[in-house]
């Protein structure tokens, strides 16, 4: 059924949609080398990098499409990545 | 360690979208929300922000957003900008400052949009206009727009035997928006986020039409491996291609100036829509690019 006007009553329900299948290369953080500058949170495009509990940055894999821009902008390489395997 | 937190935290734009891998809109919008907060009312008008948003029934806004068709992005923006105008008067939404942000392509801006966006600038309504900047159609694969740049190979001005791609300089929007008089008009790019989400604050605390030009590398079009977006962003500003200002109540003034400008070859060498050119095709648009840098005092 559409809705009158094509309206979405809810907010972000993309959210239902898990990316992460579209990965073929997953960049894997270490928390050790992670100087936390934010890079990879400001520049990821799918805003899957949160900041846990204790201040520490973690990777959403449900959302991730691997464009691997984190590992790029990572100023000391504390994002590395790996090809995806079955 | 850092003590402060550098970006907000809050997420108005969720993730789940269809956007490519790498994708420079939606960084656009993210930054732009993170910046306004709730308190926003996107207008979309037709473009691949918007197709790959809101395939229905589902939306990656987290904020109030509308749809337009693509001509009347400008148009929409300033009804509903008048609507809380009236809505304030009958005491609705007093103590909330409510931004309205249109965030609309380069051809919905710069081509289609145009008359609307003309128009909604002269008028004087108080919006925040974002012109995310990806130099083509991207929506539709990759057709020129007047926003693409000399000698860019699009599939409406293809590379071939007789033609160089795209024949005519790129249309300048930030100094046409400025020619209206408006209080703020800046130009931005998604690698420098820190004045990127400044020239939004700045923009959305200014009472009037404000208009923020954002290049925004796009993976698909411009031919280049996802994990470049930011890298060729920040190139175009290092190599002078896309010089970072903003323009506040008629004063001009340069808010990133590279050190040292970088050779353009870098830049056209990791795209693939510019793989035809030859080194004196380079040097030609390097003269361009010069030419400008002089005029604008980025020398």
């Amino acid at each position: 059924m559409v809705t009158i006007a094509a309206i979405i009553y809810e907010p972000g329900s993309t959210n239902k949609n898990k990316t992460g299948s579209w990965r073929t290369f997953r960049p894997i953080l270490d928390n050790k080398k992670c100087i936390k500058c934010e890079n990879c949170y400001i520049f990821c495009p799918e805003g899957t990098i949160y900041e846990d509990k204790n201040g520490d940055f973690k990777i959403n894999y449900d959302y991730c499409k691997g464009c691997l821009i984190c590992v790029n902008e990572c100023p000391v390489n504390a994002l590395t990545s790996t090809r995806e395997e079955k | 360690m850092m003590d402060k937190k550098q970006f907000p935290r809050e997420e108005y734009f969720a993730p789940g979208h269809r956007g490519c891998a790498g994708c420079g809109a939606s960084i656009v919008a993210r930054m732009a929300l993170k910046t306004t907060g709730r308190d926003t009312i996107v207008v979309n008008s037709t473009s691949c922000l918007e197709v790959f948003t809101t395939p229905y029934p589902e939306s990656a806004w987290r904020v109030p957003w509308i749809h337009t068709a693509f001509e009347c992005g400008g148009a929409v923006a300033s009804g509903i900008e008048r609507a809380i105008k009236a809505l304030k008067k009958r005491g609705k939404y007093k103590d909330r400052k409510l931004v309205v942000m249109p965030i609309i392509g380069d051809g919905g801006t710069a081509d289609i949009g145009f008359q609307a966006l003309s128009g909604a600038l002269e008028r004087g309504h108080d919006i925040v206009y974002i012109m995310y900047d990806n130099e083509a159609y991207m929506n539709t694969g990759v057709q020129r727009s007047s926003s693409t740049p000399l000698f860019a190979s699009a599939t409406t001005a293809p590379a071939g035997k007789v033609s160089k791609g795209e024949d005519n300089p790129k249309k300048d929007m930030a100094m046409i928006a400025a020619a209206h008089g408006i209080p703020y008009v800046a130009t931005a790019c998604i690698s420098y986020p820190e004045d990127f989400m400044r020239k939004v604050k700045k923009a959305s605390d200014i009472e009037g039409p404000t208009f923020i030009h954002v290049l925004q590398p796009c993976t698909i079009g411009w031919g280049y491996s996802t994990e470049n977006t930011i890298k060729i962003g920040r190139l175009a500003v290092e190599t002078g291609l896309f010089p970072l200002y903003e323009i506040e109540n008629g004063e001009f003034k340069i808010t990133y100036k590279p050190a040292k400008r970088k050779p353009l070859k870098e830049y056209i060498r990791m795209q693939k829509r510019y793989r035809h050119l030859t080194d004196e095709d380079i040097e030609i648009l390097q003269k361009h690019i010069d030419e400008k840098c002089r005029l604008l005092g980025l020398e």
